[in-house]
């Protein structure tokens, strides 16, 4: 089964609403705040990214669907902070001043500079050579996360079972299925998989428009050469 | 093995996302976790610091010197650690390049990843369900709606960033802004182009 956030190819969204050039910034005052505190508690270390990507897909789809964007990340925030034991939810409501063992990690604003510049990026080296060639053909599993029910997983539902061909082979990523499971990074190869248009849809605005998608190697499966 | 983080604390929040921040905020300034200071500094990097004008500077240097895009094309990072444009959901970062035969589109389906250090702040439309869900689909009616009509032989092709790699759109330089130069054209490269709902010289 799928989860709310895995919404590409769904029928039922309405127009997209464009935005005038000047739309820089912040809309609300307090989407920065939630951007900014989501940042900052990153520094304490005590989730990734795919653990906090995970988090916000984890929220019940009613709230999923209702909440804006900032909305979701401060809600998902508030969900790793119990679940992974910093705060306790009595805290929110009833802030309490004692100083936590954590807070010696605390992100000073002398570093938000470097933190920010620095990134994290998830390449890794590995031992074993990709199995996969550019231009070789190829097809997706299933879109589930191998190892936990319900778990994390970055391929989406409208290209698993599907056929495509390897475009560009981007050397080895930490693996997402895993690492927002406190399961290992176990880096594996990645790949852009591009298909047809007419492979994914029932009726494609034109056939031969493509889909690229990254897509991780235990995502894939040879293509039975005839 | 189970899944055990579907605990929803976050019902508990007061429901007005403002005082949701807030108290969240509080609640950790409170315990020593997060400093206001910080805080600001982030806001103030990604309001004043960080924004599409990164993006347009190197597409614009791309699109008038052949050897600069085919490096830019080639290895893009080396050149974007040399303009100062790394950083973080910018780590990994490819360039598409737009032909009379191919027209690139961005998007993340799964959630909304973005190349922030090039583009700053993601507009909301890029958020918005209605563009996650329906530009894979249809392309062509989604750009439509952004004013974009593109010609009848040319390939649409969407990039779904679903692992680290982040994706730069760069567009077609239109005859009528060849001889710009390099600081005039990155002033009409916009935001919506270097993502592929835009053409340069759009008035969107």
């Amino acid at each position: 089964m799928s989860r709310v956030h895995d919404m590409g190819g769904r029928y039922g969204d309405g127009a997209i609403q464009p935005a005038s050039i000047n739309d820089k910034n912040f809309k609300e005052k307090w989407h920065s705040r939630a951007l900014a505190v989501t940042l900052a508690t990153g520094s304490l270390k005590q989730w990734n990214l795919d653990m906090s990507r995970h988090a916000r897909e984890c929220l019940p789809p009613k709230d999923y669907c209702a909440f804006s964007y900032y909305d979701k990340w401060i809600s998902a925030l508030a969900n790793l902070l119990v679940n992974k034991g910093v705060i306790s939810a009595d805290e929110f409501l009833d802030p309490i001043r004692k100083t936590h063992p954590l807070s010696s990690r605390k992100l000073l604003a002398a570093d938000v500079a470097g933190v920010l510049s620095k990134g994290a990026p998830t390449s890794r080296s590995v031992v074993d050579s990709p199995k996969f060639l550019v231009g070789q053909r190829v097809k997706t599993r299933r879109a589930v996360n191998k190892f936990i029910s319900g778990g994390h997983t970055r391929l989406p539902k409208y290209v698993e079972k599907c056929e495509g061909k390897i475009e560009i082979y981007h050397g080895a990523h930490v693996f997402p299925d895993t690492h927002a499971h406190n399961l290992g990074e176990q880096p594996e190869h990645l790949y852009t998989v591009s298909f047809l248009a007419s492979e994914l849809w029932e009726s494609p605005e034109n056939p031969s428009d493509t889909l690229c998608v990254d897509i991780w190697e235990s995502y894939l499966e040879p293509m039975n050469v005839p | 093995m189970p899944h055990d983080i579907e605990k929803h604390s976050h019902s508990l929040l007061p429901s007005d996302p403002e005082l949701k921040v807030k108290a969240l905020e509080t609640a950790l300034v409170k315990r020593g976790l997060i400093d206001p200071a910080a805080l600001d500094e982030i806001i103030d990097t990604y309001q004043n610091k960080i924004g599409p004008k990164n993006g347009a500077t190197i597409i614009a240097k791309a699109l008038l010197d052949k050897n600069f895009k085919k490096a830019l094309i080639d290895d893009p990072m080396q050149i974007l650690e040399k303009h100062g444009f790394l950083g973080r959901q910018g780590e990994h970062i490819k360039v598409v390049e737009n032909t009379p035969e191919i027209h690139n589109i961005v998007v993340c389906t799964l959630c909304s990843c973005y190349p922030w250090p090039l583009l700053g702040i993601p507009p909301t439309w890029y958020k918005s369900d209605e563009y996650r869900s329906r530009v894979v689909r249809e392309p062509r009616k989604c750009l439509s709606e952004f004013g974009v009509t593109l010609p009848k032989n040319t390939k649409v092709r969407v990039w779904d960033s679903t692992a680290e790699i982040r994706y730069l759109v760069l567009p077609i330089l239109p005859d009528k802004y060849k001889d710009f130069d390099e600081e005039h054209l990155s002033e009409i490269i916009s935001r919506d182009a270097m993502i592929g709902t835009a053409l340069i010289g759009d008035p969107s």
